[in-house]
């Protein structure tokens, strides 16, 4: 078996959702006994990546996201949100800090965020047909 | 939305609570900028004593607050930050631009 555990959530892209997503996220790597500080890191990438298909992929208009996360071996949380948007026409542009399309309520670093808060993190996009962000946060065991 | 604030020798103290994110950072952004219009202190202190999540969008929250303050050429300062949003600032760097002081734990 090349997974402990997995979960699936479907919602569309409403505000009102990006705090139930990081919060179910946060609930299921519970069980992975998570410090503090990994959980606050988890939560926080979640809602960057989750944010950004609610304002990017989907802005005039609610459309589906999906959030897969699984338990691989060795304590490793693998996160993959994926949306059907218009996509992201230059991904390193995108993922340059303080680069934003969003407007004054927004800081251009949610991608940085991402980055340096997980163990990795990957954005695969293509125009017209949406986005997937994939990382993953390796746990430390507690002793 | 209702934040309690103080005025207190040209000092102006904003009580934020609950978690900023993307979905109430505009609210967050207008009432802040409402409160320092209404006051023109010489110092402002965002209070984080009772904010238990910021995202990136806490970072546009703080900016514009810096934003505010600088127009009527006052201070920004921060305080009680927890781990969470100490971590964020950190990470985007907004930590050197704004005087910063961290929860007591």
């Amino acid at each position: 078996m090349k997974f402990d555990n997995y979960m699936i959530l479907e919602f569309p892209s409403r505000s009102a959702n990006e705090a139930f997503a990081r919060s179910a996220v946060a609930c299921f790597a519970a069980q992975m006994d998570p410090t503090l500080e990994e959980l606050g890191d988890i939560r926080t990438a979640v809602s960057e990546a989750v944010t950004n298909c609610i304002v990017h992929a989907y802005p005039n208009e609610i459309g589906n996201i999906t959030l897969r996360c699984r338990i691989l071996k060795d304590n490793v949380l693998d996160i993959v949100i994926k949306d059907k948007g218009i996509g992201i026409a230059d991904v390193e542009q995108a993922r340059r800090p303080s680069f934003t399309t969003g407007g004054a309520e927004r800081s251009g670093m949610g991608f940085t965020i991402m980055e340096s808060f997980m163990t990795s993190f990957e954005v695969t996009s293509s125009t017209g047909k949406g986005t997937t962000v994939h990382m993953r946060r390796k746990l430390q065991r507690r002793k | 939305m209702h934040f309690t604030s103080f005025l207190e020798n040209g000092k102006l103290t904003i009580a934020l609570t609950g978690e900023i994110d993307h979905h109430c950072a505009k609210a967050y952004i207008q009432i802040i900028s409402a409160k320092i219009e209404a006051y023109m202190p010489e110092v402002c202190v965002l209070d984080f004593q009772d904010v238990t999540f910021v995202d990136s969008s806490g970072i546009a929250v703080v900016i514009n607050a810096l934003r505010n303050m600088a127009q009527i050429e006052g201070k920004l300062l921060l305080s009680g930050i927890s781990p969470q949003p100490m971590r964020v600032f950190r990470a985007s760097g907004i930590d050197k631009l704004v005087e910063i002081r961290e929860a007591v734990s």
